[in-house]
């Protein structure tokens, strides 16, 4: 290095190191890279974009090399955001596990918790024991998490292409998603609400009329986006023929989810492999045959009216099942968590605590040993695999016959199909790149974990 | 299992039902939070933890596992397969790690078998297990015959390495490199085995059981609380 460099500074400053001239480029001051090239026009140009770029989906690294405008090599630097969730999950109970893997993948929290938990139920050998009620209302979840994540694809992907329309609405349809979760789990993110055994609290009070009135909401706005973009001749011009990859590189590469069910293939676990009662919900796979960015969009488009009318279903169902238990009947498992926010704003619940502490000891022994120790889960292991907005979310769980996971292993389908982000980009325009990659729908808390 | 019964578990019957794997002792674990030996009162000290996990399953594994077993069996030959375990409805296949790469290509290529999707490789550190250490846990899937498989490759602490399968799926490229970072598995052939998630100088893989949690000790109005790796547990 030989002189320091301003990265507030209004042109591209430049440095000479082992590996060639760099040049350190915040926004307008492309003239000066172009007349640093004049020097040495025979050298490739290799651009290191993000980590902290607001176009890369949060903290991904791309390292493009170019060829004027066009990118001959296009590779991904992850890791920015690993947190060591899978390690930390060795050292906490079974039932804490929920609260380190829903921050996995920040934009689908209920698809972590489901995987998780629908996998220590098989180790325990409970599947069967699940209340039916809480499967129902798992699937509701899940399915408006599904629009919420969509929504989110959308929003951002519009806006990384200047079609800020569709940022602002996708993000107020959102943040009515997101209140019917602060509303059914009381929190927006990180709700670990699916629990091993069921769900951690039944429905509150009016919770039904605000998803009949949500689903009145949706029904009305989500025909916009479609107005929106659907045969807008800039959005196609941006989307079409860009980020190609067919149904042989999608298998090849291990990708899943909407960029799959783009090249025209129904790939989808909730129909091939069903899980918590999908097989007795009436919804359609959409696909779209043009293998391309415009074609996931096209998808994620039309799986939220799907993922929509499984809300209603759910609805329907929950209505006919007030008071029914959400947790499983064994209380060795049940967390005893049918909490009530008090007086002083902390969770609590006085029945509980009067039947603990002035009634029966047993119960206070069993209090204790169950939150302090956990339950224990018999050894073996075993894969889950479900459905989440971005594809195949499976969750590999090893147990040692202790009250702590031995290996906790999560196979995110961001992580899986970030990889296609080579194969998407190379050849094409550096402008398609973030197409590309938004199409993909990488979500990078579920890729480092 | 009845010769290895602990004297302070209740006795557990062999179980009746032929396809009932045998479990196989990996670890035999002593005291309990922290309490280890003699010289104390507590009785903690004395506790006596046998972890074992479910050993091969007898012939027949039921199901369409019969048929995928004995057309592995026919493509590769049976001195592959180290053990098949059928468990929780799930078939686990241990592959000896040499025969590795072509198990893979008669998994997909076969028309019997046809395992499309490989959901990649996750790593698994048994330490007690002398020899074995380091396992390799693949999932694959069949898109063809809607079913799922897993291979389960060990190889020992000393010489930590397994072929790479990216030849066969490029979809475990990323996979194989986050095994590596983590658990120091190193996949031989792999077009470019490096760390994935941990900066490219770290020392050490992170999920192995001998590398240490970290962290640092929280007051909270006067008490201290410890690391959750050093706290008292359950064993």
């Amino acid at each position: 290095m030989t002189e320091t460099t301003d990265p507030y500074a209004a042109f591209a400053s430049t440095r000479d190191t082992t590996e060639g001239k760099v040049f350190t480029v915040t926004g307008q001051d492309w003239d000066t890279v172009v007349a640093g090239l004049g020097e040495e026009p025979e050298e490739r140009v290799v651009v290191n974009m993000g980590p902290q770029h607001p176009s890369t989906h949060g903290v991904l690294r791309l390292i493009l090399e170019l060829e004027g405008e066009t990118v001959t090599e296009a590779r991904c630097g992850i890791g920015y955001l690993h947190t060591g969730i899978e390690k930390n999950m060795e050292y906490r109970s079974w039932t804490q596990g929920v609260t380190f893997c829903t921050r996995m993948d920040y934009l689908s929290p209920f698809y972590n918790e489901a995987a998780y938990s629908l996998a220590v139920e098989r180790l325990l050998g409970i599947e069967d024991e699940i209340p039916e009620k809480a499967t129902v209302m798992r699937v509701l979840l899940m399915e408006l998490n599904r629009i919420s994540s969509h929504l989110v694809c959308i929003a951002t992907g519009g806006m990384e292409i200047g079609a800020l329309t569709v940022m602002t609405i996708g993000f107020r349809e959102r943040e009515m998603t997101l209140d019917l979760f602060e509303l059914i789990t009381g929190l927006r993110m990180n709700h670990a609400f699916i629990r091993p055994g069921g769900v951690a609290q039944d429905l509150p009070p009016g919770a039904l009329d605000k998803i009949r009135e949500y689903i009145t909401w949706m029904n009305k706005h989500l025909p916009e986006y479609a107005d929106l973009c659907n045969a807008n001749p800039i959005f196609k011009a941006r989307l079409q023929d860009v980020g190609y990859l067919d149904l042989a590189g999608c298998m090849a590469l291990g990708l899943s989810g909407p960029v799959v069910r783009s090249t025209g293939y129904a790939l989808d676990l909730r129909k091939t492999q069903p899980y918590c009662g999908y097989e007795t919900y009436d919804f359609d796979v959409p696909t779209w045959d043009s293998s391309d960015a415009y074609g996931r969009f096209r998808v994620r488009l039309q799986e939220m009216h799907e993922s929509l009318k499984i809300v209603e279903q759910c609805a329907d169902r929950l209505e006919k099942m007030d008071g029914q238990p959400v947790m499983v009947a064994d209380k060795k498992i049940a967390w005893p968590s049918q909490l009530a926010v008090g007086s002083d704003g902390m969770g609590n619940s006085l029945d509980h605590i009067k039947h603990i502490m002035g009634e029966s000891m047993e119960a206070l022994i069993h209090h204790f040993k169950l939150v302090t120790e956990g339950f224990r889960v018999p050894a073996g292991q075993t894969y889950v695999a479900l459905e989440s907005p971005r594809g195949e979310l499976g969750c590999h769980l090893v147990s040692d016959g202790g009250t702590k996971p031995y290996r906790a292993h999560f196979r995110d389908p961001s992580f899986a199909n970030l990889q296609a982000t080579s194969v998407m980009s190379e050849g094409g325009m550096v402008a398609d790149v973030i197409v590309a990659i938004a199409s993909i729908d990488p979500v990078m808390g579920g890729v480092d974990r | 299992m009845s010769e290895h019964q602990p004297e302070n578990l209740p006795a557990t019957s062999p179980a009746g039902d032929a396809q009932a794997p045998r479990a196989e002792v990996i670890d035999q674990r002593q005291g309990m939070f922290g309490v280890r030996g003699s010289g104390d009162t507590s009785g903690f000290g004395g506790l006596r933890r046998q972890v074992a996990l479910p050993g091969a399953t007898p012939k027949p594994y039921g199901s369409w596992f019969d048929a995928a077993v004995e057309r592995l069996e026919g493509l590769t030959g049976d001195a592959s397969i180290e053990k098949v375990v059928v468990d929780r409805n799930e078939l686990t296949l241990h592959i000896r790690r040499e025969n590795l790469v072509e198990v893979c290509k008669h998994l997909r290529d076969d028309e019997a078998l046809r395992f499309e999707f490989c959901s990649g490789v996750s790593g698994v550190h048994y330490p007690h297990e002398t020899g074995r250490e380091l396992h390799a846990v693949y999932h694959f899937l069949s898109i063809t015959h809607n079913r799922r498989i897993r291979l389960e490759v060990s190889a020992p602490d000393a010489d930590p390495h397994i072929p790479s399968i990216v030849s066969v799926y490029p979809a475990n490229d990323w996979h194989e490199r986050e095994t590596w970072d983590f658990f120091g598995i190193v996949f031989d052939g792999h077009p470019a085995l490096t760390r994935i998630e941990m900066p490219d100088d770290w020392p050490g893989h992170p999920q192995r059981k001998d590398y240490p949690l970290g962290g640092i000790d929280v007051e909270y109005k006067g008490a201290v609380i410890p690391p959750p790796d050093t706290r008292r547990s359950y064993n």
